[in-house]
């Protein structure tokens, strides 16, 4: 990926290639759009379960992943453990409900993510980090 | 016609219908996808539709199941909250409060109300994307004063 300064997204050379693991379809389709808004492009997981499938059998890599906490299936805590158990290196950034409490919030990112951000999600919250991403 | 539709959508915002996070989703429209906020408005609605359906269900079974119901409205807040449903979504938080100590006609009362302002919010968002269309292609997103 190009490195470029803080902002600049637009310019971005290699397209972020970024994973959504989230089971409500609304979401799926907004955070799909912010991440096409921001050059990036994207493919989606209904749950933890397919998140981890989409890893053992395609290889993929991600320089993203945004993963959802309540899923059916597999959760957030889970999915996060188990792709880590996989040497799965990619960013993984907890999207969590305002409602969930300290205890939670530490739970999840103990289970390995980089970052954790409450929903909803906005352009504004994510572009931080794909810089950080960028500079990495 | 424009000032029409601005004027709507401010009233949505004054009147606390929408917050925020609506103007974010109008933002994020495009040339490729102008009509982005009313198709996500439609599947919000279909969606919270069969939440609405499944927690009356669970509601006139009479043995009150607050971790099924909870769940429902966990779902159902989340996407209110992704939409910018901001009476709907305070309706939910409510409804969450009184599964969690187990009040059943707290729940009953919530709900009612919750159906209220979900379907006056469908209506007045109807209205708007109707107008919005006759008006044609619209300036860009602005936030509300």
């Amino acid at each position: 990926m190009a490195t470029k300064s803080m902002g600049d997204i637009e310019k971005i050379k290699k397209k972020l290639n970024v994973l959504i693991v989230d089971d409500d379809p609304l979401n799926l389709i907004i955070h799909e759009k912010i991440i096409k808004a921001i050059g990036g492009i994207s493919q989606t997981a209904n749950n933890g379960e397919e998140a981890v499938i989409i890893h053992r059998d395609g290889g993929s890599s991600f320089d993203l992943i945004l993963m959802d906490k309540e899923m059916p299936e597999r959760d957030g805590v889970s999915t996060t453990k188990k792709l880590r158990e996989m040497e799965v290196k990619s960013m993984i950034v907890g999207v969590t409900s305002l409602a969930d409490n300290e205890e939670e919030r530490r739970a999840f990112m103990e289970a390995g993510l980089n970052h954790c951000l409450a929903k909803p999600l906005t352009k504004d919250k994510i572009i931080p980090l794909i810089n950080q991403l960028m500079d990495a | 016609m424009q000032r029409q539709v601005a004027l709507i959508k401010q009233s949505l915002f004054d009147q606390g219908y929408l917050d925020e996070q609506f103007v974010e989703l109008e933002e994020l429209q495009d040339d490729a996808n102008p009509n982005f906020v009313e198709e996500v408005a439609t599947l919000y609605f279909k969606d919270s539709a069969r939440l609405i359906s499944n927690i009356e269900q669970a509601l006139e079974r009479g043995s009150f199941d607050f971790n099924r119901l909870d769940n429902y409205m966990h779902q159902f807040k989340g996407s209110s909250t992704s939409i910018g449903a901001s009476k709907v979504k305070t309706e939910c938080t409510m409804f969450r409060e009184y599964c969690r100590v187990g009040n059943a006609e707290g729940c009953l009362r919530t709900f009612k109300q919750l159906k209220k302002e979900h379907a006056t919010l469908r209506k007045k968002l109807e209205q708007y994307f109707q107008l919005a269309r006759q008006a044609g292609p619209k300036e860009t997103a602005r936030r509300p004063k």
